[in-house]
């Protein structure tokens, strides 16, 4: 029985893993450039940025369509210069999953960013640091507990990115069927001890992930 | 070594305004600021070291011109060889005290332990020696005014800057780092700008003495 549930599986954690990868270079990325300091502007900016996580995954997999596509702004670029496409791949996936949950990421960068206290950066400012290694040296070391707990967040949502998924992806067995499609698919095929033993699966892993959040939050807190 | 200051700058919130129209001049080794808090000396500090910038004016330390708003210098302050100890010491609490006293000698985008023989001969100097790899937060008030003192020293700056650098301890152990301080500048030969409210630190370090109240030089 579980042997059914290994490939989806195993799909599936490369698909999130890769998605998280691609989610946190850029959340962390525009978690910096929208600062510490609010703004109205940089306010909307992120709630604008937030956007994939609150609509549909039906509406993120349209508009990601859209983009992607065979007359899309990026599909067709990604076409006529590497000629490759997006659609109905798992690299598809990863796209997908890491719109989904980047907003998770760049809302934990942004808070734990304004959390490191200034007056460390301006000590390393004084010491001759850049701007570049004021970052590296100070503040990304200083944030990267409260930044890894989003990205676990991030891992268990990609995980569990379904909608917008199926629309740029597909359901293909072995190739794009990640855990959650694969569920869909055995539970509308009958197979129900199958949906069964991928259904504990999914539980479990994301149980894990949850108590490995709480636990680094927990930390940082006490820091 | 001459420090010439004549800034002026103007912060706003919600609630207040404060005007900063600080302007002073001094060839001493030590210049103390000295007025109560609240009276923009920490800002004065701020605006030499680079990290606020004056709405207009002027600071320049030994002919070197740091900041002229006529003339559009604003030299950035990693480049102002400025060594600064913060009120709270500052020192970055994810890095042992010889990777904070080696910061400034450290290029680079990882922070490494490796220390040079000059930050060697500053931390053996201060008795830092055995506290190589305690974290700040292991360390006593006293312990961390010296790293901190360390830390500045150990990037070679053409002035130090002191924030309240006592504040934090108790009477007897002020007076005891107070005379190291002392002790120190006149060793290393750097001058220093020290910023108190203590009229004890006044009397000891002697030197220039500036009074600061509400943003302006008091004569």
């Amino acid at each position: 029985m579980l042997s059914d549930a290994i490939v989806p599986l195993l799909l599936t954690l490369k698909v999130a893993s890769l998605a998280t990868l691609l989610a946190s270079i850029v959340g962390i990325a525009l978690g910096k450039l929208l600062g510490r300091r609010r703004t109205f502007t940089r306010d909307v900016a992120e709630s604008l940025l937030t956007l994939p996580l609150v609509l549909p995954p039906t509406v993120l997999g349209y508009y990601l369509l859209v983009v992607l596509g065979q007359n899309g702004v990026i599909g067709t670029w990604l076409t006529s210069w590497f000629g490759i496409s997006l659609i109905f791949t798992w690299q598809g996936a990863v796209v997908a999953a890491a719109v989904a949950a980047f907003p998770l990421i760049l809302r934990a960068a942004r808070a734990s960013f304004s959390d490191v206290d200034a007056q460390l950066e301006n000590a390393a400012r004084s010491l001759g640091a850049s701007e570049t290694e004021v970052f590296f040296r100070v503040t990304l070391p200083l944030a990267w507990r409260g930044i890894l707990a989003g990205a676990l967040l991030a891992f268990a949502r990609a995980m569990g990115e379904f909608g917008a998924t199926l629309m740029v992806a597909g359901s293909l067995p072995g190739r794009t069927q990640t855990l959650s499609l694969a569920i869909y698919d055995a539970v509308m095929a009958g197979d129900d001890a199958r949906a069964a033993s991928m259904v504990i699966i999914s539980l479990i892993t994301a149980v894990v992930l949850l108590i490995v959040a709480a636990q680094l939050l927990q930390r940082r807190r006490h820091a | 070594m001459r420090i010439a200051v004549d800034i002026e700058k103007t912060l706003r919130d919600a609630s207040r305004e404060f005007h900063l129209r600080m302007r002073f001049e001094s060839d001493a080794d030590v210049t103390v600021l000295y007025g109560e808090s609240g009276a923009g000396k920490s800002l004065t500090m701020l605006a030499i070291a680079g990290l606020l910038r004056p709405d207009k004016g002027s600071i320049a330390v030994s002919d070197r011109m740091l900041f002229d708003s006529a003339h559009r210098i604003d030299v950035r302050a990693r480049h102002r060889r400025i060594g600064l100890v913060f009120q709270d010491y500052a020192l970055f609490p994810h890095l042992t005290v010889v990777q904070n006293i080696a910061f400034a000698q450290n290029r680079g985008w990882f922070n490494r332990g490796s220390v040079d023989a000059d930050a060697r001969a500053v931390m053996a100097s201060m008795q830092l020696d055995a506290l190589a790899d305690a974290y700040p937060s292991d360390l006593s008030g006293g312990q961390r005014q010296r790293v901190a003192l360390a830390r500045a020293l150990a990037s070679r700056p053409q002035l130090l800057l002191l924030d309240e650098p006592f504040s934090a301890l108790d009477s007897e152990l002020r007076g005891r780092l107070r005379d190291e301080l002392i002790q120190t500048q006149r060793s290393a030969g750097i001058p220093m700008i020290v910023i108190t409210h203590n009229a004890d630190d006044v009397a000891a370090f002697g030197g220039k003495v500036v009074r600061v109240r509400d943003g302006r030089v008091a004569d």
